[in-house]
């Protein structure tokens, strides 16, 4: 039992330590912590939109993304899209639906263009997390000192341009003035006057109102969207999956409880 | 009929006396406990790990431009590809985390004292072989982890002095880790080192038979028998122990597929997310961190900071890690107690066992994180409570007072 008990322990710590903050200087709703992703609740069920974000990524992403350990068909046939729409309106080029997802752009004037080949994304959701790929996505800003004009708050310096800038508007870094947090973790008030304090915090994300084709809701709405299509991407077989190791568990109890009462009976023997 | 059949076969291979001999008068003692299922479930994992091998074989691509999406395509496009992939990756933790604790059993009831020293070594040479295994296979994916953890591991083999960089280039079969060294590990992974694990293990088990299982009371049960001459405290491995361990696998297979279809990932433990990024050799990952079946020899290399006797740091680590592994092999001739079973030893072998284990899992951890100054002391301190437990041992095994031991073997 002590042993166990420090099994647990220790993996308590190490789950503990991998815990880190994953997403650069992004602010979320804690103001506390830089750095935590917002979470993307993915929803691998979810066929509507798993298919709204196949639609956006074969619209905005696969120009330079491939997805090329993916073939056309399966996609199709996992987010129920019949194979006829599917070719009419998803595939562009002479790509036949049985292809691997690639590109055509060449990847040495990528570099070229963007500084860095831009990287296939069929793993990208397993590599990073869905979390960190739907904060990065809402996380681009104006920067007037990068080549592209945009920089991002969870990866600085990112080469790749904000390809969503019409759908989301013009999004700026602000500074706000946030109530100031004393060492017990209560807000520091004027020993006077008994007003809350406050300190300028810089790094916010904020839309210029009114520059986005969508509202800030649905922009958000289909990021998540596209970020579901990654993760699903990522793991197609997720929900066949988990549904076949319902059954094989299920099964795995029934022969346990039989195999237990075999041993009871043979166990009588021995007493 | 059946009887005349098994007969002619009898008196040409020894059938039913193996049968026998192994399995339906094989005397099991009666009181042992959990810790001795370990050693089953082994056997059950290693038939995973080859039946799943051999699935994965068909469909893998041991070429360094074709190695990733061959996964890939096992992942995709094979039928139920994910499931035998994700079975053998699963297979690897549970093989380690299931000879941990066969190892461990051994060393708390004194399994490696006379006459069963050599069982004990042959079992530490499986161990061995696993971790050969291990490495082998985990750089086949030709992942980002993969390649990363190939170069640190191979290039220990250049910090040995004088002929370290030619043995390197040698082991590597390139000027740095290419498609050659992966082509070699997969020889080396599905052909000559399931075959010796293979043989070892079966040497292994009849030595076992030969000697006859401990008990966690480390007492001799041969030494009463009944008048047919069956040590009285034992049963025979079939039915009794067959059953027990048939109820034991079940509830294995439970965690086992929980993890398998639930969590293939296990949190990054059982397959690291660097490795989902195909191998680049430009791009060095922030950490590189091993399995964590690896990790408390990892933090013992790491723990090695300072350079000695003109030695390298490097070369000083590999040596602590390699003895941290190879001083298992010493335990028969290091213990030097009366008794077997740590039930009756001393509390000083009590203290040195317990402080193995926190030992053992702090290095583990250490080996998993990033490393700080502190941490790197803390990894020097319990590198030196791990070896103590076994470097010490003459002394505090002989020194102690220990507890009488029954004549017969207890049941709780």
């Amino acid at each position: 039992m002590k042993f166990l008990t420090l099994l647990l322990l220790f993996f308590s710590a190490n789950f503990f330590a991998a815990s880190s903050a994953p997403c650069g200087n992004y602010i979320g709703d804690d103001l506390d912590h830089i750095g935590v992703c917002d979470d993307a609740e993915v929803d691998p069920t979810d066929k509507a939109s798993l298919q709204r974000g196949a639609q956006m990524y074969m619209n905005y992403c696969l120009g330079c993304h491939s997805l090329k350990y993916s073939r056309y068909k399966r996609v199709a046939e996992d987010l129920e899209i019949p194979l006829e729409l599917f070719k009419e309106n998803l595939i562009f080029g002479d790509q036949k639906l049985g292809d691997l997802i690639n590109i055509g752009m060449d990847p040495k004037e990528a570099k070229a263009w963007f500084g860095n080949t831009p990287p296939d994304l069929t793993l990208e959701a397993g590599l990073r997390g869905p979390d960190w790929i739907y904060t990065y996505l809402k996380s681009f800003y104006v920067d007037e000192s990068r080549p592209l004009g945009v920089n991002n708050m969870v990866y600085e310096n990112v080469g790749m341009p904000n390809v969503l800038f019409n759908m989301q508007g013009e999004q700026r870094s602000v500074c706000r003035k946030v109530p100031s947090k004393a060492a017990n973790g209560g807000l520091k008030q004027d020993p006077l006057t008994g007003e809350i304090l406050s300190i300028e915090k810089c790094g916010f994300l904020e839309v210029v109102a009114g520059t986005g084709e969508v509202t800030e809701e649905e922009f958000d709405a289909n990021i998540r969207d596209l970020t579901n299509f990654m993760a699903y991407i990522t793991d197609p077989a997720k929900v066949e999956r988990e549904t076949v190791g319902f059954y094989v568990i299920l099964y795995l109890i029934l022969f346990t409880i039989l195999a237990y009462l075999l041993y009871r009976e043979f166990k009588k023997d021995l007493h | 009929m059946v009887t005349k059949i098994m007969s002619w076969f009898d008196e040409r291979l020894p059938i039913t006396a193996t049968i026998e001999r192994h399995l339906t008068k094989y005397p099991a003692p009666i009181n042992m406990n959990i810790w001795y299922l370990a050693g089953f479930l082994l056997i059950i994992v290693l038939v995973i790990q080859l039946v799943s091998g051999i699935w994965l074989l068909m469909s893998y691509e041991p070429t360094a431009e074709g190695a990733f999406a061959s996964i890939q395509y096992i992942m995709r496009d094979v039928e139920y590809g994910w499931m035998i992939r994700y079975m053998h990756t699963t297979g690897a933790s549970a093989f380690f985390a299931l000879i941990y604790l066969h190892m461990f059993r051994g060393m708390m009831y004194g399994s490696y004292q006379k006459p069963r020293e050599l069982l004990w070594v042959i079992g530490w040479l499986t161990y061995l072989l696993l971790c050969m295994l291990g490495f082998t296979g985990y750089v086949l994916p030709w992942g980002q982890m993969s390649f990363w953890a190939a170069q640190v591991i191979m290039s220990l083999f250049g910090s040995i002095p004088f002929i370290g960089e030619e043995l390197l280039t040698w082991i590597r079969g390139d000027y740095l880790i290419s498609g050659i060294t992966l082509n070699r590990l997969f020889a080396l992974h599905v052909v000559l080192l399931p075959l010796a694990l293979i043989a070892v293990i079966f040497v292994h088990i009849l030595a076992l038979h030969e000697v006859g299982s401990n008990n966690p009371d480390g007492v001799d049960v041969k030494k009463f028998k009944d008048e047919d001459g069956v040590p009285l405290d034992t049963k025979p491995f079939f039915p009794y122990d067959i059953v027990h361990d048939l109820y034991a696998v079940g509830v294995f297979l439970i965690f086992f597929c929980f993890i398998m279809f639930f969590y293939p990932d296990g949190g990054g433990y059982v397959i690291e997310y660097v490795n989902y990024e195909a191998a680049d050799n430009l791009k060095t990952p922030e950490h590189i961190v091993p399995s964590w079946y690896y990790t408390p020899y990892y933090a013992m290399l790491r723990a090695i900071t300072f350079p000695l006797f003109g030695l390298s740091a490097k070369f000083l680590g590999f040596v602590v890690m390699a003895a941290g592994i190879a001083i298992f092999v010493a335990l028969p001739w290091l213990d030097r107690s009366p008794v077997k079973s740590i039930r009756y030893k001393g509390v000083y072998s009590k203290f040195f066992l317990t402080l193995f284990v926190i030992s053992f899992f702090v290095l583990g951890y250490l080996g998993s994180v990033a490393s700080t100054p502190v941490r790197t002391i803390l990894a020097q301190f319990f590198t030196c409570t791990y070896f103590a437990y076994f470097l010490l041992m003459p002394i505090y095994s002989k020194y102690e007072k220990c507890n009488p031991v029954p004549e017969r073997v207890t049941l709780s």
